[in-house]
């Protein structure tokens, strides 16, 4: 099993509106989160909050070749890619401010949003802890026949714990059509990837290790990302088993609202700031023709007034009543 | 007798019954669910081409199908994890941990995931499983292998917690386990599989929120649970030779508890002996003597008595850890002191 490097070989066709789609994802997720610090301060969210900015490639490119009745599940830092799932931002807002109109009624936060419709599973914030439930929910897809992906999202410091490992020999042994998107944002929290592991090639582990399919991908480049991840995804619909895309890419926020950054250097995040992904993909749009005069002005207008809308519904939600406090310990009525 | 003797078309139909184990009664409760949903698959380390640590599964393999009775490799949190992610989707796992022991390299998904998903997600997503793991010592099997983790999981919000000690909840509480919507964690004791008893060939469902009385007496309850029955109902037996009724109490439930089962035996008898094969301190055995307190106290003749283990790693040699166990002549012992008001 050889480490594919990713090439724009098999191409996406890029048409003036995929472009504008692709652009709007990333803009909103940029926007609602430069709105969640703003709101955060405000006090109105609290715990933690763990910002997604710089990695929005990453969450829309691989959002763009998943079907409705695929299963998705992702880490604390999941705001990215709830969004771009089409989980509405007010009811992430809503749940973040704690009120029981959000996704999860209040009862997860910041890093718990749960969506039914989008089949959306959870930000888990265990690191590591939801791989086994991505196998699991894979494994149940192929013993029904259901040619249904399960799509898990995590980070290169859950590839240091056991249940990574765990997770793609089961689901290699059971070829099982999960596809594993890890985001190299190489930290886990503040220690960098050299000082986590011994080989700092995660994609050639997965492929050496584990004889899974693996890509490393320029997690910058959303074209890139959902480049890999249409070819992933045709492997694993044509029942080939899991694959695995190493993203790699940064985070420019603090590990969550707040740190002092002292393991990193402002050089590298100035490096990197310079391949912010939504910049480059400006840039790719004009390149090709593709951008036109009030474009993004437009974008910028409309994913303004989401993120307002999604503050407003939050402000305007209730408080769950406190004699509610122990619903949802235990289901009592079977759902199917 | 009725005024019906004689009258053949009047007599009720008897039962048909057998003899099974304990064993035979939970590889026959594998098999129906296995029958009666599509659903249900079991996974678990050598459940398969093995047959079953404990001999448990064995023939089933060759039943249902390697896909169905799904051997996985020694990754307790791998495949506990994929038992939840499987239930998310729909499934209906049976997860068997082979002991409770190494159901703690899977705490994270049985803690932090099938317990809390329901809760965090505000009511969406249900963990519909079922987690087997046998439990207990008496073995010589040393520290590692002789736990009773029942406490640690009857102590989790969002967990269901069964404890099997007859043979008639070996063979029915795992359909009504299955068909719970909540994750239910089920403790089968090895020592006991060989126990036999007499069950009807079709039998009825039972009840898996209540506790249950097995023996009647005015005189004390012994209120216990999984091999800790076993015990009691044998000291029962030597206690009645002197003269003392023993109410033996099989909790059946650790969580929720069911606890207008023994407090209403303490109401009769006012006097509690609890008897827990696992540590006294923050246990099982603490939770009941609470309860009674709280809702029993001024029932009770004397202080609540507890009989655990001894609160150490326990020992591979077996003098020392029978010493350890609470057994049958400690709760003999027990019960004569307090009935005798010592």
């Amino acid at each position: 099993m050889v480490t594919l490097t990713a090439n724009a070989t098999t191409g996406v066709e890029l048409t003036r509106e995929h472009g504008l789609h692709l652009l709007r994802e990333m803009v909103l997720i940029r926007r609602f989160e430069e709105k969640c610090v703003e709101v955060y301060s405000a006090t109105k969210i609290r715990g933690f909050l763990h910002l997604y900015i710089g990695e929005e490639a990453v969450a829309v490119g691989i959002m763009q070749v998943l079907r409705p009745e695929d299963g998705i599940l992702a880490t604390y830092r999941e705001h990215g890619q709830a969004l771009a799932r089409g989980v509405s931002a007010g009811s992430i807002m809503a749940e973040m401010y704690g009120k029981q109109e959000g996704c999860a009624r209040g009862r997860g936060g910041s890093m718990h949003i749960f969506d039914k419709e989008t089949r959306f599973f959870g930000g888990n914030a265990i690191v590591g802890g939801h791989l086994p439930m991505a196998v699991g929910m894979a494994l149940a897809d192929k013993m029904r026949g259901d040619n249904h992906v399960t799509c898990i999202f995590f980070g290169d410091g859950a590839v240091a714990e056991g249940e990574f490992h765990e997770s793609l020999n089961l689901a290699a042994l059971w070829n099982v059509p999960v596809l594993f998107v890890c985001e190299n944002n190489r930290y886990g929290m503040g220690t960098a990837l050299e000082y986590s592991h011994a080989v700092t090639d995660i994609a050639m582990r997965a492929s050496c290790g584990y004889g899974i399919p693996a890509e490393t991908v320029d997690g910058m480049d959303v074209l890139a990302v959902q480049e890999a991840a249409t070819r992933a995804v045709e492997a694993i619909r044509a029942g080939e088993g899991p694959y695995f895309l190493e993203c790699l890419t940064y985070r420019f926020r603090a590990h969550s609202m707040f740190d002092a950054e002292l393991y990193r250097k402002k050089d590298e995040v100035q490096q990197w700031r310079q391949r912010d992904p939504i910049e480059i993909f400006i840039d790719k749009m004009k390149a090709l023709d593709l951008l036109r005069e009030g474009d993004l002005e437009e974008i910028e207008k409309e994913v303004a007034a989401e993120v307002q809308a999604s503050v407003d519904f939050a402000e305007a939600g209730t408080w769950e009543p406190l004699e509610d406090l122990a619903r949802f310990v235990y289901l009592e009525e079977e759902t199917a | 007798m009725s005024a019906n003797v004689g009258v053949a078309t009047m007599e009720p139909v008897r039962e048909a019954v057998r003899t099974i184990t304990y064993r035979e009664a939970v590889r026959e409760a594998l098999r129906e669910a296995m029958l009666r949903d599509e659903r249900v698959f079991l996974m678990g380390e050598d459940v398969g081409r093995y047959g079953g640590c404990f001999a448990v599964s064995m023939g089933l393999l060759e039943e249902f199908g390697v896909e169905r009775i799904r051997d996985t490799p020694l990754s307790e949190s791998g495949f506990t994890g994929a038992g939840v992610g499987a239930a998310l989707a729909g499934m209906r796992p049976i997860v068997e941990v082979m002991t409770c022991n190494f159901s703690l390299l899977a705490a994270d998904q049985i803690i932090n995931n099938a317990a809390t998903i329901l809760h965090m997600s505000g009511g969406l997503f249900n963990v519909p499983m079922v987690i087997r793991m046998a439990t207990g010592g008496g073995k010589q099997l040393a520290a590692q292998h002789s736990n009773s983790w029942e406490g640690i999981y009857a102590h989790i919000p969002g967990l269901k917690v069964l404890s099997i000690a007859t043979v008639e909840d070996a063979r029915g509480m795992l359909w009504p386990a299955l068909e719970d919507p909540n994750p239910v964690v089920i403790f089968e004791n090895p020592l006991l599989y060989t126990k036999k008893a007499q069950l009807p060939v079709k039998p009825a469902p039972v009840d898996i929120t209540k506790a249950k009385v097995l023996r009647a007496g005015d005189d004390i309850s012994i209120i216990t649970h999984g091999m800790g029955v076993w015990k009691a109902l044998d000291a029962a037996k030597i206690l009645a030779e002197a003269g003392i009724e023993a109410e033996v109490v099989d909790l059946r439930v650790l969580r929720p508890l069911d606890d207008e089962t023994y407090i209403n035996s303490i109401v009769k008898t006012h006097r509690a002996l609890v008897v827990d094969e696992g540590w006294r301190s923050v246990s099982i055995a603490s939770e009941i003597s609470a309860r009674i307190m709280e809702q029993a106290f001024y029932e009770l003749d004397q202080p609540v008595q507890r009989l655990c283990t001894a609160e150490v790693p326990l020992p591979y040699a077996k003098h020392m850890e029978d010493h350890a166990i609470p057994q049958v002549e400690d709760i003999v012992a027990a019960v004569k002191k307090m009935v005798s008001g010592g």
